[in-house]
Order: C-alpha cells, then sequence, then structure tokens
C-alpha cells in the first residue's frame, strides 16, 4: 500500500511540482540567515526605494532595507504561520469530528450545531475583532486562524467516523473489548488520516492567505519583522513610485500557495482518485 | 420552510453567545488583572466599558441584557469622538457595501456559469484545460496583491481609472450622465476585483455539476428523442446543473462580506468593511462587537435565502 502510493506519487506531475516548491521554501527558510545577502532590518535612510539592481536584486524599501533579505525572512514567518494554525485547526477538528462521528445522537447534534454558528461567522471578521482585542502579534494571529478554521476538517472526519465505525474491523476491536479512546485514535483515525493530510495541505495554504492579508492591512505580523503581507503595505503606500514592493512579495504568496494547492490535490489523486473534484 | 425559520433560533443564540464571549476576552472585563497589565486601556476606557456592558453584574444578567438590547438594535454608542449610535453608523454604510456584493456576485455568475458550461460540455479541450490553469491559479492568488496590480497597471501607469473613493472630488458639479459615468468607472477595479475570488471556485462547481447532469438517464432520454444539442445542452442540462449553485451563493455570503473589509480598505471605500477596519484599529469595540452581530445575521439570512429559492426552484425539495 504503502510503497504503491510512492509509485503513483512519483508519476503525478501536479504533486511533484507542488512537492519541489515546498521543499524548496523550507530549505530558503531554513537557511534564511545565510543566504540573505543584507540584514532585513538594516535601514539605509541614504538608499530609500531604490529600484532593483546589481546590488539590491529586489529593490529597496521605504527605510532603504534590502527587499530580497526581507523576502527571505518572510518565508520563514509564513511557514511558521501556516503550520502551526493548521496544526491546531486539525487538532480541533479530528477531535470534535471524531466525538460527533464516532458517538452520534446528542453529542453529533451539539457539535454540528457549534460548527454550523462557526460558519455564520464572516472569518475575517471574527478573526479582527479578536485581534481588535488582543494584541496583533504572530503567536496570537497562528491562534486565531486555527480556532477559526477547524470547522471543516470537523465535517469531514465526521463523515468518514460515520462510514468507518460500522465496518467489520471496527466491530472486531469491540467485540474483544477495546475501550472507545482505543477504537476512534487507533482504530479508526488511521483510517480517515487521508483526507485529513489533504485538508491540512490545503489548509496551510489558506492560513498563509489569510496571514499574508493580515499583514498586509497592518494588523498581521508587526514591522520590523517581516513578513510578505507587510512588505506589501510598504508597497501600497508607495504605489506610483516603488511597484517592485508590490510585485515581489505578491508573486512569493502566489508560488507558495500554489505550492501547497498543488502538492494537496496531488495526495488527493494519489491516495484516491475517486475523490478528484 | 418555517421548520428552516425555527431552526435559526438557535444559530441566532449561538451567534450571540460567541460575540458576547469575544467581548469579554476585552481589557475592562471582569479579570482586572488583564486590564492592569494593558497600557493601553486607560482607566476612562475601562470605566465606559464597565457602565456600558453592565461588568457589575454577574454574567448571565450582563448577557440577558446585552441581548435585550440587540433584540431592539441598540448597539450602544461608539467609542469615536462622535458618540453616535453604532446602529446608525453601521446602517448608513451598510446599503454601500450590500450593493458592492450583489454586483460582484452578478459579474461572477455571468461569468462563471458560461465558464463551467462551455468547459463541461468541451471537456479536455484547449479551452477546458486554459480555464483549469485559471481556477488553480485564482484559488492561490492574493486578491489584496491582485488589487495592487491592476491600481498600478490602470490606475497609475495606463491612468484609465481612479483607484481611491466612489466619487470624484467634483462629483457635485457634474451633470448626471458624467456623474453617473464617474461612479461606473470607480466602481469598476473594486467589482471585478471582488468578483476574482469568487469566479474561480463557481466556475469549477459550475463545470463538475455540468458534468455529472449531462452522464444523467434523462439526458440520455432526451437525445435520444432527437432533440437537437443545443436543447438538451441549453434547456435540460443547464436547468438542473444550476440549481446547486444556488446553495453555493449562500454559502459564498460570509466570504464576500469578509472579503469587503480588504476590498474597501484598499480603495478607500465608505462601506460596513471600512468601518470595521477602522473600528479595530482604533479599538472601537462597540462597533466591532456590533458589526461582528450584523455580518453573522446576514450569512443567516443570505443561507436562508437559499434554501427558499432553492425550494422554489426544484419541486423535489417541496415535496419531500
Amino acid at each position: 500500500m504503502e510503497r504503491d502510493f510512492w509509485q503513483r506519487f512519483s508519476k503525478n506531475e501536479l504533486a511533484l511540482a507542488g512537492c519541489v516548491i515546498v521543499v524548496c521554501l523550507f530549505i530558503v527558510s531554513l537557511v534564511a540567515p545565510w543566504i540573505s545577502p543584507y540584514d532585513p532590518t538594516e535601514i539605509h535612510l541614504d538608499n530609500i526605494l531604490s529600484s532593483p539592481s546589481a546590488k539590491h536584486w529586489l529593490g529597496t524599501d521605504q527605510l532603504g532595507r534590502d527587499v530580497l533579505s526581507r523576502m527571505i525572512w518572510g518565508s520563514r514567518i509564513s511557514l511558521k504561520v501556516g503550520f502551526v494554525s493548521t496544526g491546531i485547526a486539525i487538532l480541533i477538528g479530528t477531535l470534535l469530528g471524531a466525538v460527533a462521528g464516532y458517538y452520534g445522537r446528542g453529542v453529533d447534534t451539539i457539535i454540528m450545531r457549534f460548527v454550523d454558528i462557526m460558519l455564520c461567522f464572516p472569518t475575517f471578521f471574527l478573526i479582527l475583532a479578536v485581534i481588535a482585542i488582543l494584541e496583533p502579534s504572530i503567536w496570537n494571529i497562528m491562534v486565531i486562524i486555527g480556532i477559526t478554521g477547524w470547522m471543516g476538517i470537523t465535517r469531514l472526519v465526521r463523515a468518514d467516523f460515520i462510514s468507518l465505525k460500522e465496518r467489520d474491523f471496527v466491530q472486531a476491536a469491540r467485540a474483544i473489548g477495546a475501550s472507545d479512546f482505543r477504537i476512534i485514535f487507533i482504530h479508526i483515525l488511521p483510517n480517515a488520516m487521508a483526507s485529513i493530510l489533504v485538508a491540512a495541505t490545503l489548509g496551510i495554504a489558506g492560513a498563509i492567505l489569510t496571514e499574508s492579508a493580515l499583514s498586509f492591512l497592518g494588523i498581521g505580523v508587526q514591522p520590523p519583522t517581516p513578513s510578505w503581507g507587510n512588505i506589501l503595505t510598504a508597497g501600497k503606500d508607495n504605489i506610483d513610485i516603488a511597484w517592485w514592493l508590490s510585485l515581489f512579495p505578491g508573486l512569493a504568496i502566489l508560488v507558495t500557495v500554489l505550492g501547497y494547492n498543488m502538492l494537496g490535490e496531488g495526495i488527493r489523486d494519489t491516495l484516491d482518485p475517486r475523490l478528484r473534484g | 420552510m418555517l421548520r428552516r425559520m425555527i431552526f435559526m433560533i438557535p444559530l441566532l443564540f449561538g451567534i450571540t453567545i460567541i460575540c458576547f464571549s469575544v467581548m469579554h476576552l476585552a481589557p475592562g472585563s471582569p479579570t482586572d488583572l488583564q486590564t492592569q497589565m494593558n497600557p493601553r486601556a486607560s482607566a476612562e476606557l475601562r470605566e465606559r466599558l464597565r457602565a456600558m456592558y453592565d461588568l457589575d453584574k454577574p454574567l448571565h444578567i450582563q448577557y440577558a441584557l446585552w441581548v435585550r438590547k440587540l433584540a431592539v438594535l441598540d448597539l450602544g454608542t461608539s467609542f469615536s469622538p462622535d458618540r453616535r449610535k453604532v446602529s446608525d453608523k453601521i446602517l448608513e454604510r451598510l446599503p454601500v457595501t450590500v450593493s458592492l456584493n450583489i454586483l460582484s456576485m452578478i459579474l461572477i455568475l455571468s461569468l462563471a456559469i458560461p465558464i463551467g458550461v462551455l468547459s463541461a460540455v468541451h471537456q479536455g479541450s484547449l479551452f477546458d484545460k486554459l480555464t483549469g490553469v485559471f481556477v488553480f491559479i485564482g484559488f492561490a492568488i492574493p486578491t489584496f496583491w491582485l488589487a495592487l496590480l491592476f491600481m498600478i497597471l490602470f490606475g497609475v501607469n495606463l491612468d484609465w481609472l481612479p483607484i481611491s473613493g466612489l466619487r470624484s472630488l467634483n462629483y457635485e458639479y457634474m451633470p448626471p450622465l458624467v456623474a453617473f459615468v464617474d461612479l461606473i468607472k470607480h466602481l469598476i477595479l473594486p467589482v471585478t476585483l471582488a468578483a476574482f475570488g469568487g469566479l474561480a471556485g463557481l466556475s469549477r462547481y459550475m463545470r463538475s455539476n455540468m458534468l455529472e447532469v449531462i452522464r444523467q438517464d434523462y439526458i440520455v432520454t432526451a437525445r435520444a428523442n432527437g432533440l437537437s444539442e443545443r436543447t438538451v445542452i441549453y434547456k435540460h442540462a443547464l436547468r438542473n446543473a444550476l440549481l446547486p449553485v444556488i446553495t453555493l451563493l449562500g454559502l459564498s455570503v460570509p466570504g464576500l462580506i469578509g472579503g469587503s473589509v480588504i476590498f474597501e480598505t484598499i480603495f478607500g471605500i465608505p462601506g460596513m468593511g471600512q468601518l470595521f477596519y477602522m473600528s479595530v484599529m482604533s479599538r472601537d469595540y462597540p462597533v466591532v462587537m456590533g458589526i461582528l452581530v450584523i455580518g453573522a445575521v446576514l450569512t443567516l439570512l443570505g443561507n436562508l435565502l437559499a434554501d427558499v429559492s432553492y425550494a422554489l426552484a426544484d419541486p423535489r425539495i417541496r415535496i419531500s
């Protein structure tokens, strides 16, 4: 089964391309201190808003900081936000979905009504409202994106659990006296991993988009910490003179999100061709 | 129908509970320790919050009082210097946001449906592949970035379209027709960009619906009866493929409303999204909470409307 997976995965061009992008981003953010040509927070007021040149490949910003270096360091932020907030969402979503699907009845109704309620809120409004009250910091943002993004996963996991719990292997486990806890986490959950993995990969892409939008609005990652979103803010402020501030960070976001989306769709195709949308 | 309405009540109840708890994260809540640690919460602010939310009373009574005020749309007064009623502030901006969203919804529908149908009917063609790529990029592109690029291209470099506000400064001195054209010119960029995000999703959805429908028995029957391909596709198949779209439109309401924060902020449009953003930045809690509640209720209404129209459009739903 596993060998089969890698074989099909390596034939799926979409998945491979996505994989290459994601791995490259990992490497870039890992070696950021060594490959960025300048200190990303070093201010040079004598060299502000200079256009791309041999010295500064992607130009400098309104404080004379090197845009390429800021983007390289910014990749760390998007990676961190993507993984931590999706991790939180997966944790909540899987737990609630598993409990709702496995136990059914009243528990299920309560959890699914809660999902319905959460889905009524324009997510972006909810995130902004919480940030208005707490401080905008990278940790708050990761937590908030996580706790407003679990509903889809709950629905997914619940559906998987409802169909899986009737299967023979679960009946067998119950017959030999396995506890509910054991059945849920040891027996059923591994079988639901495929759809969780796909949702997680696509979730990372969504979280990165949300973080960049928040930082762009000035309520995400706070300067001087570089993030792709807050470089774009500088791009908007200098829209009539410095196109490079607007073009490159957005391109980075696009390629990153595209990478995770391709990887996610690729994994989905590989794991279960029937799921193809 | 009536069941749907009753079903909304616990949802409304839940919405108010969540808003209420978010509000209680605020400095000035019974956990005063947090307040003292927070330098942004001045003594005056704390006093006002206390008075406004009856913080001296027990929590469940606070909640009951707040809901009672909410029921008559009394959302309190804004913290901003103008001290206006929150409901007034929101209501004067709501029409702008709603009409912008309706315009972009119309744009989405009028583009996504033909794209979806054509790529399904000609599955595997060049057009299908190109729109497939477009959809994939459409999902991944940060729309606020696209907005910046469009502003640079059409606003700054080509100077074709205005990039901020809804009207030019000399709007009042224009003859009606020129003023109308002026408004249209201001609307083009924001509406196009707000539509962009939904476009990818809907055209893909439309395509898969259509693919499913044209495999159905009744389509085969229609063909077997000798109906022309045109009639089969545009009369029999399209009508059935369109049905689920109604539900999707209902579901896309929160996304559109949420997205209005970004577009109204970028393009300087005086709508609810911009008000929300400004209130978040100035920590005007009553306005933030008011918009949060109203946004959620609008979503609920959108879903209800979608359900009702679905029932009207599809007799099968009505009978069962």
